[in-house]
């Protein structure tokens, strides 16, 4: 599973900083969701089994929001690079 | 009890492209080791640290860089007749040269003290010769060439790929995308700054700063990296944020260690998207973002003052990651006494 940098700060306001290069970003709260599991959850599917428990998502669009999601990511270097 | 000592403090132009003086001396302000007199010293009558009476305590103007050496040294005589300095603190890069050839004179007749790069450091990490600086000390440096006529323009296509920065000796950077843009900045640059002009291989990246000050001995006193977030037109940070970034201060340290630093330094590397660091310019003394320093921990020029006493630093090993500085301007209001004051009698 792919983790995210260890350093990122990431407040309850949705509010993401990484330190290694300035960059911040404001996440609403489904993106919040998202990334805080990805910080704690040990694999993907316990990822998605939390964001379906919390929101009405069919498993076909949250895959592809999850992997949306990842890519964006790593574009914006957030991500361990593996 | 702290300790008194009268400083006197160039680079008090806090404006858009703003010395580092202002902010050293608030940085001094806040020493808990000094009670700090600040005489400013100034070349122009509208350098706005001038008025800044909770600042500066008294300015004298000085003589510009091009007066020479003996010119200087008999003003900060003078000055120091009137004022008994202990400690001369300069910041510009274009007088640093005069300073600190002047400096073992100031201290042995004048008993004034300094904490400034050796003659050898100073001119090894300038911009004209920062390609074998690179070499010399294994850091990856843009590939980069001086050029002293517009004749040499059309051959720069054999060894540069476009676009490339065009920088003068002491200041000034354009970027230029073909021959022709790099003709008129050559014309523009060459005219303000003279030659040679540098043409200097464009990379692309992030910029990111780093500030430190060295003890002259390989030492790191201290080191916070920093990234602009707000550019000004003229390429100045306007906000930054103090970054935590390993790779950037073993690089920083590894520097210092090897050329044996001393004084105060600001590294600008590029990152590239391979992340990679590529060091664009040394500049010899502490940025106009210095009291970010401050504000993340490292209260660096108070260091600076223990250094050039002879004392002990303390030598920082962790800074605030995170903390952001952000500039604004404020127009102060001046009686015309006082401008009258500091044109006719040099001194206010």
């Amino acid at each position: 599973m792919v983790s995210l940098k260890k350093n990122i700060a990431i407040s309850d306001s949705g509010f993401v900083f990484n330190p290694s290069n300035g960059d911040s970003f404001s996440l609403n709260q489904i993106g919040l969701d998202m990334l805080l599991q990805l910080k704690e959850a040990q694999s993907e599917e316990q990822v998605k089994a939390a964001i379906m428990a919390k929101y009405d998502i069919d498993r076909d669009s949250l895959d592809n929001d999850y992997y949306d999601f990842l890519k964006m990511l790593g574009q914006f270097k957030l991500l361990e690079l593996s | 009890m702290k300790r008194t000592i009268t400083i006197a403090v160039t680079g008090l132009n806090a404006i858009d492209s703003p010395g580092p003086g202002v902010p050293v001396i608030r940085a001094l302000r806040e020493s808990k080791e000094f009670d700090v007199h600040i005489i400013g010293l100034s070349y122009e009558t509208l350098e706005p640290g001038i008025y800044m009476h909770d600042l500066v305590d008294k300015t004298y103007q000085i003589p510009f860089p091009k007066s020479g050496q003996e010119v200087l040294f008999q003003r900060l005589a003078h000055i120091h007749a009137v004022e008994k300095i202990d400690l001369v603190f300069p910041n510009f890069d274009a007088e640093l040269f005069n300073f600190i050839k002047l400096a073992p004179r100031l201290e042995k007749e004048l008993g004034v003290k300094t904490f400034l790069p050796t003659v050898e450091q100073f001119e090894a990490r300038h911009k004209v010769n920062l390609n074998e600086y690179g070499k010399k000390h294994g850091i990856d440096v843009p590939h980069s060439k001086m050029i002293f006529s517009t004749a040499e323009i059309p051959s720069l296509a054999s060894e540069f790929t476009y676009p490339v920065v065009v920088k003068g000796q002491f200041y000034d950077a354009s970027i230029a995308y073909n021959a022709e843009q790099v003709a008129t900045y050559f014309h523009k640059i060459s005219a303000k700054w003279g030659l040679p002009v540098i043409i200097q291989q464009f990379i692309y990246g992030t910029e990111v700063n780093l500030i430190a000050l060295g003890d002259g001995k390989g030492g790191t006193v201290g080191m916070v990296p920093m990234r602009k977030t707000y550019i000004t037109d003229k390429g100045k940070a306007w906000a930054g944020v103090a970054l935590d970034d390993d790779d950037l201060l073993n690089a920083g340290r590894e520097l210092i260690a090897a050329t044996k630093w001393r004084g105060g330094l600001e590294l600008e590397y590029i990152k590239s998207s391979d992340d990679k660091y590529y060091l664009l310019e040394i500049n010899p003394r502490f940025p106009a973002w210095v009291y970010l320093a401050v504000g993340c921990g490292q209260n660096l020029p108070e260091q600076w003052v223990k250094l050039a006493m002879g004392d002990e630093p303390t030598y920082f090993d962790t800074y605030s990651v995170g903390k952001m500085f952000i500039r604004y301007s404020w127009d102060m209001i001046v009686d015309l006494k006082e401008f009258e004051t500091i044109s006719t009698l040099g001194e206010l």
